[in-house]
């Protein structure tokens, strides 16, 4: 093959592949996630605190024994986040308002375009067509990326493993529910239906109607039907979702898109930048030959 | 044509029958959490809610034909009559997120009550916020329905000593 074929076939190569990556992080841009995917509605003007969420995610996922019982009410005076031995915790706000506590169970917001998977270098993480995040452990090196990633600080680290620590997160009890069609354990215990288990798309409407047809039972917001880009689990609120420990700063735009740019460079760099150089390289190189002996070079060819 | 004596007549017969159909079936207590596995089995005493409240609907929606006021239910139920089933189980689902029930919901999009909520979340949310809303009643878990031996172990119960904030537990 000639040289210049050689190179033209380089540079062409490398342009199909950057315009084809490219493309693909465009259209993510405007994923609303998979049309048959489950998701909850947490209703914290019905959340009475109980923990039984916590409990039954203990069991479901056979964590290790809680410190405290799950029927310990003083773990509200200080605010948790999830951890690698708790993937969801109830937090107490609004202590001294008069119409009482409000209670906000966190864990996992299963995004429907999850930063955490954008993150992660060795493709750990999954979104299912269920809607659930789930991630393989034996694949996760530790890196602890996903964990700066999230914006909601969800994955915790089993820091206490020396051996294998991965990063540990709610599934939606993809394996042993969700996969089957059945509903979280969380959701199943809860007494007070403060979660509602059912397909995103129908949940968005039945918050919106919650709020409709009781204005003064809610804030008129559903948080994470939009945020990043929409999440499986969305939350309804008495009061203002920043006084409840929600980040209301975040952008409706998903994580990836504040990175996709950026990244759709990087096939680019790599591929176009070395053929091009070394193009120019070569041809400035083969200018210099042949200024000294062009008639040389059928016989080194052939 | 019939008179309007007649009509009454027959008014005043229909009422009395419907009442005495009411005063047999009553139940005085009724046994709630039957196969409960965390908490136990226990006795709601129907008859004291009824003598304390006094108003069936405050529970039971326009089911016993009295007439409601919230102004969501009013828009169908205004002059509702009493229906066949009154029980809580007659219309609240056991099952609410079972994929039975959800594939069900979704063939029936034109459905008004499709956030229906389950059995044991319409029966914790009633008696409960009635409770809370009184200041009258019991509103801990074990008030009503002590735990069981699993119930003990799901909880983990016995943690709740050993806690550094321990001294602040209540135990519900």
């Amino acid at each position: 093959m000639k040289r210049r074929n050689f190179l033209k076939a380089c540079v062409i190569g490398g342009a199909t592949i950057t315009l084809g990556k490219t493309n693909k992080g465009w259209a993510s841009g405007s994923f609303e996630g998979y049309p048959e995917a489950m998701g909850v509605l947490v209703d914290t003007t019905r959340c009475i605190g109980c923990r039984s969420c916590e409990a039954a995610c203990n069991k479901e996922q056979n964590l290790p024994e809680p410190e405290t019982s799950f029927t310990d009410k003083s773990v509200f005076e200080e605010n948790r986040r999830p951890t690698s031995t708790a993937y969801t915790v109830v937090n107490e706000y609004e202590k001294k308002a008069s119409e009482g506590p409000v209670y906000r169970k966190i864990q996992c917001n299963h995004c429907n375009e999850p930063a955490c998977l954008t993150s992660c270098f060795v493709n750990a993480y999954t979104k299912t067509k269920e809607g659930a995040v789930i991630y393989n452990p034996k694949i996760c090196v530790g890196c602890r990326n996903c964990m700066i990633a999230c914006p909601f600080n969800v994955p915790g680290y089993s820091y206490e493993s020396a051996t294998n620590p991965v990063v540990k997160k709610c599934i939606l009890c993809y394996d042993t529910r969700l996969k089957n069609g059945r509903p979280p354990a969380c959701v199943e215990i809860c007494p007070q239906e403060a979660l509602t288990f059912g397909h995103r798309a129908d949940l968005v409407k039945l918050a919106h109607e919650r709020i409709r047809e009781n204005p003064e039972r809610y804030y008129d917001h559903v948080y994470g039907e939009k945020e990043v880009g929409g999440t499986s689990w969305m939350y309804l609120s008495r009061v203002p979702f920043d006084k409840i420990g929600f980040d209301t700063t975040l952008s409706n735009d998903p994580i990836i898109s504040n990175v996709k740019d950026f990244l759709g460079m990087v096939p680019m760099v790599l591929s176009i930048w070395p053929a091009l150089f070394s193009g120019i390289h070569l041809l400035s190189k083969k200018e210099g030959h042949d200024d000294h002996g062009h008639h040389n070079e059928p016989g080194q060819e052939g | 044509m019939p008179s309007f004596r007649t009509f009454i007549l027959a008014a005043l017969a229909l009422s009395l029958m419907a009442t005495q159909a009411w005063s047999t079936s009553l139940p005085d207590s009724v046994t709630l959490n039957q196969n409960g596995k965390l908490y136990k089995p226990f006795s709601f005493d129907h008859a004291k809610h009824i003598s304390l409240i006094k108003e069936c609907s405050d529970c039971h929606h326009h089911t016993t034909g009295t007439l409601v006021t919230d102004p969501n239910c009013v828009r169908c139920h205004a002059n509702s009559s009493p229906t066949a089933v009154v029980s809580c189980k007659g219309c609240h689902s056991s099952t609410p997120f079972s994929p039975a029930t959800l594939a069900e919901k979704r063939e029936a999009k034109g459905r008004y009550h499709l956030d229906k909520i389950g059995l044991k979340g319409a029966m914790h949310e009633n008696c409960i916020g009635c409770h809370s809303k009184r200041s009258q009643g019991p509103v801990g878990c074990q008030e009503c329905h002590p735990r069981t031996k699993d119930g003990d172990a799901f909880y983990n119960a016995d943690k709740q000593a050993r806690g550094p904030a321990a001294k602040h537990a209540k135990s519900e």
